[in-house]
């Protein structure tokens, strides 16, 4: 029998913490100050002060645990079943990390104390970042970016401080069609002009293409390698030397990073600026949406320009903060998602380099045993050797029974799994991106497998799945032309 | 080694005869033999959980926290205040914590449906129509609310005052880089922004006026007034607020701010070393398409039940690629998570108490420290949670002797606020823990 997280489900709707309240119901409770009782017009000045309290919820804290409980009940996670999104390396976070995130030496350390009395944080920091740059090939890094995104914007605006550091204006950065979005995002909020190449029928970058519009006034190029297609850029060595040719620089894109652990490094594939998702490769949990972490590494010639302060051992053993000479300044209010920093710090140890070789390993067998296993019942269009995801599509079966990526996603759910990234990479019709991390052992692959192959086999009712969710197909279009994105925002009945 | 990896040597054999391959080496063919890793990581090898455990309880016990021996006065953006049980046993559900980003609602509705009481809390407190569903941290979303300022108004001119708190001005200018905003810094004068310094630059038309409600030296600044500067330079206001300060003062909202946002940190989440924290932000809802990140809507589903779902996706990086005005995808929703929680423990009531209960020991501690002969106020505006003080002694050394007597004495404040100390003091802080304190501040400065 198969493990399902079904009957987990909560179907039964809950209601608002605000249809819980009732009027003078509560949970809080504080400990005796002893202090003068300093009314509320005492405290505040008039002009200042809101009469009324804002209105927040009245519940007991029974009401509030069975509310929040019930809630969980609703919500699907990695800890109850397979997550195969591709691109998001939805893998079992290990539950030591969560023990060692909640250390009351590292959760209760205020980030302004000085660096005397915060040794132990700025040795982690530290220990981190070497250990990301022996990971990535590179020479220093910041921990600051509290995510990928913003680990892309700290290496576009390290592009353009390293080019105006050599007297030079550039404006323009390339970017493949198989690109995640933030990458153009980050491009244009870099104050840069997004050029986009083509795949080539290979799937992966276009070198003729690219050469045709490398110029003197590219900055650089962002690449994730494996690409979103999960097939590493076999042309990776001529696609950098060719940026390098006109004085640009190589970023690496590290959303797709758990391939290579411990085979191969971006620095020694020619680049100078890599983020890393600490909450996909690194396991940090990704807590519904965050927080993650986006530390970037770069190479001995961009170390000056990194954001500060970072942690440095001093002759004397104790550690303290310095800003790089040429630095771009911060890009957070500390020193970044520091207790998911910690629980990255403590899988790196647990895993070990070995560890971390393992992964690798068995999150690209995994892709490659599932691509293999699905041949035959979907369009694989790049069927090949794959690294730690693949991209299958229902363009063959959306011709012949109607059924849609969107349909296999929403069938999926029924048969107790996460579904895939659909429609992504936007270069494939119906896509359906597939990663199943190195987490989940061959039963999972062949009860997930078995599952697509049902839903491929018996398309007809596809479209009114899914029907054993604690909803059924959510109607996004009526949230977006009637929008209520708060209660008060409701209409009144 | 950690054991992660569920396949067998007999499981792996298998796998890879299916898929045509003798080693696993030979699954990394596509890498060039050139620029493969020979021999493995510069890492040590895997050790078990409990020595991995070991080592972190080893660096936590380098670092002097916050607790019974180091009586917590510190703010400055970072407030040390209670987390009750319900909190952290609900965030540290597997459901919250190891969910992704709800792309599938219909196996998302516990996160969506508490973000949407989240936006809706969030919405209140600020006193604008839609908060969205979080950012990375308070500088984070202000750098957002600027983005949005410019982007709504044409013009890249921002007032920023020096009430913000400082590392939050580095990081708008930090992404001033990218963007070619120029940012005018606007100082204080007596506490609070002083908006007439430089006053005919400030007729000239700005994009955002960007002031902290209370301010970085914990002054409540004059809303009106800075409504009133920013509509003579068709500028939309930014408000930098204190949500804990929401449980007595009038709401930004309630004077008109177009964009609030702030740190959520006080509500459930511990210092942590400074992250992760949360981002709000809420705006009029005349700017919902520019709002950044991610925003829950309810809707129905096919047979009309209640749900939620993200909503205005077509404002998203994902869709406008690089006609997006934020890159934001991943944000801190577990952290709204426990925001949300915590709010709702507190309560209307409990947020009122919480506030004043932050109010009395601050002003309890304030009183005690100016008693002390060579303690002067740095300001005279009124203070609600925090406050800054000039003493006759560096506040460096202050806090380094104070260190010795069991407290975390403040935040020394930079060269541009003329230096001094910045205290804070929460609920959590007692009368005798504040006499001892005064008693020790006393004897470190002498």
């Amino acid at each position: 029998m198969k493990a399902t997280s079904i009957p987990l489900m909560g179907r039964a709707e809950e209601p608002t913490l605000f249809e819980l309240s009732e009027p003078g119901r509560t949970a809080w409770s504080f400990r005796e100050q002893a202090l003068p009782e300093w009314s509320l017009e005492e405290l505040v000045p008039a002009e200042h002060r809101g009469d009324e309290p804002v209105p927040v919820a009245e519940v007991s804290e029974r009401d509030l645990v069975g509310h929040f409980t019930r809630l969980t009940h609703r919500q699907y996670s990695v800890d109850l079943g397979a997550y195969p999104l591709g691109s998001c390396t939805m893998k079992y976070n290990p539950k030591l990390c969560d023990d060692a995130a909640a250390l009351p030496g590292l959760a209760n350390v205020h980030p302004s104390a000085p660096a005397a009395m915060t040794q132990g944080w700025m040795e982690l920091l530290d220990d981190l970042a070497e250990a990301l740059c022996r990971i990535t090939g590179m020479s220093a890094c910041t921990l600051q970016p509290p995510a990928g995104a913003a680990g892309e914007l700290t290496g576009l605006l390290l592009m353009r401080a390293w080019h105006e550091a050599q007297g030079r204006q550039r404006t323009k950065v390339i970017i493949p069609d198989s690109a995640h979005g933030t990458n153009p995002a980050s491009v244009t909020l870099g104050g840069y002009q997004t050029v986009t190449v083509p795949s080539d029928d290979r799937g992966c970058v276009d070198l003729a293409a690219l050469r045709s519009v490398l110029d003197e006034d590219v900055a650089g190029i962002m690449l994730t390698n494996p690409n979103t297609l999960g097939l590493f850029e076999e042309e990776i060595t001529e696609i950098a030397a060719a940026v390098h040719d006109v004085g640009g620089l190589l970023y690496y894109d590290g959303a797709n990073l758990n391939a290579i652990l411990g085979v191969v490094r971006p620095g020694d594939m020619g680049f100078d600026i890599v983020h890393m998702n600490l909450h996909k490769t690194f396991a940090v949990p990704h807590g519904g949406g965050g927080p993650g972490a986006g530390p970037v590494a770069v190479s001995q010639r961009l170390a000056s320009f990194l954001p500060g302060p970072l942690p440095r051992r001093g002759s004397d053993g104790q550690y303290q903060w310095f800003t790089p000479e040429r630095s771009i300044g911060r890009i957070h209010s500390w020193h970044g998602n520091a207790l998911a920093l910690a629980r990255a710090w403590s899988y790196i140890l647990v895993n070990g380099g070995d560890g971390l070789l393992r992964v690798a390993e068995a999150a690209v067998l995994n892709a490659n045993w599932l691509r293999h296993r699905l041949r035959g019942v979907y369009d694989i269009p790049f069927d090949r050797p794959n690294m730690h995801e693949f991209v299958a599509s229902t363009r063959s079966l959306k011709k012949s029974d109607g059924l849609r990526a969107l349909d296999v996603a929403k069938r999926l759910l029924e048969e107790g799994f996460h579904s895939p990234t659909v429609y992504f990479p936007l270069i494939v019709e119906e896509a359906l991106m597939i990663e199943p991390t190195e987490t989940e052992s061959l039963q999972t692959l062949e009860d997930l497998a078995d599952a697509l192959e049902r839903i491929a086999r018996s398309p007809e009712d596809a479209a009114e799945a899914p029907r054993t969710t604690p909803v059924g197909r959510v109607d996004e279009a009526r949230a977006a032309r009637h929008l209520i994105p708060t209660w008060d925002a409701r209409p009144v009945a | 080694m950690g054991h992660y990896v569920p396949h067998t040597d007999d499981e792996l054999a298998r796998m890879l005869a299916f898929i045509g391959l003798t080693s696993l080496d030979e699954l990394f063919d596509a890498v060039p033999q050139a620029m493969r890793l020979a021999g493995g990581l510069d890492l040590a090898p895997g050790l078990s959980e409990f020595e991995t455990l070991d080592e972190m309880e080893r660096l936590a016990g380098r670092n002097n926290a916050c607790g019974p021996d180091l009586v917590c006065f510190a703010g400055a953006g970072a407030y040390d205040h209670e987390v009750p049980a319900a909190v952290k046993r609900l965030a540290f559900r597997s459901e919250f914590v190891t969910a992704y980003t709800p792309y599938q609602p219909e196996v998302a509705q516990g996160v969506l449906q508490t973000l949407f009481e989240y936006q809706t809390l969030i919405a209140r407190l600020s006193g604008v129509e839609v908060a969205n569903a979080s950012l990375y941290d308070g500088a984070s979303a202000c750098v957002e609310a600027v983005n949005l300022a410019v982007a709504a108004t044409g013009s890249q001119r921002v007032l920023l005052s020096q009430g913000v708190h400082p590392t939050w001005r580095e990081v708008v200018r930090t992404f001033a880089q990218g963007t070619g905003h120029e940012i005018v810094e606007v100082p204080l004068a007596n506490g609070v922004s002083d908006w007439s310094h430089g006053a005919s630059d400030h007729s000239e038309s700005a994009g955002a006026v960007v002031v902290q409600y209370p301010n970085h030296l914990g002054c409540i600044e004059d809303l009106a007034q800075a409504r009133a500067v920013a509509d003579r330079m068709g500028a939309l206001l930014v408000v930098a607020f204190d949500p804990v300060a929401m449980g007595v003062l009038k709401t930004p909202g309630a004077y008109g701010a177009d964009v609030v946002v702030g740190e959520g940190q006080p509500f459930g989440t511990p210092l942590s070393f400074g992250g992760p924290y949360l981002g709000l932000f809420a705006c009029r809802m005349e700017h919902v398409r520019r709002l950044p990140g991610r925003l829950v809507g309810e809707t129905v589903d096919t047979v009309g039940r209640r749900a939620y779902v993200t909503t205005l996706r077509t404002r998203e990086q994902d869709i406008r690629r690089e006609k997006a005005s934020s890159n934001v995808c991943t944000n801190q929703t577990l952290i709204a998570v426990v925001c949300a929680i915590q709010l709702g423990w507190l309560g209307t009531g409990g947020l009122r108490e919480l506030a004043l209960r932050c109010a009395r020991a601050t002003r309890y501690t304030r009183e005690s420290l100016l008693a002390i002969d060579g303690v002067q106020p740095a300001a005279d505006a009124p203070v609600l949670r925090e406050f800054a003080v000039r003493t006759p002694v560096p506040a460096e050394t202050i806090v380094e002797r104070m260190a010795d007597e069991g407290f975390l004495a403040g935040v020394p404040l930079a060269e541009e606020y003329g230096g001094g100390l910045l205290v804070a003091a929460t609920e959590r802080r007692t009368k005798d823990e504040i006499d001892r304190y005064a008693g020790a501040f006393e004897k470190v400065i002498r």
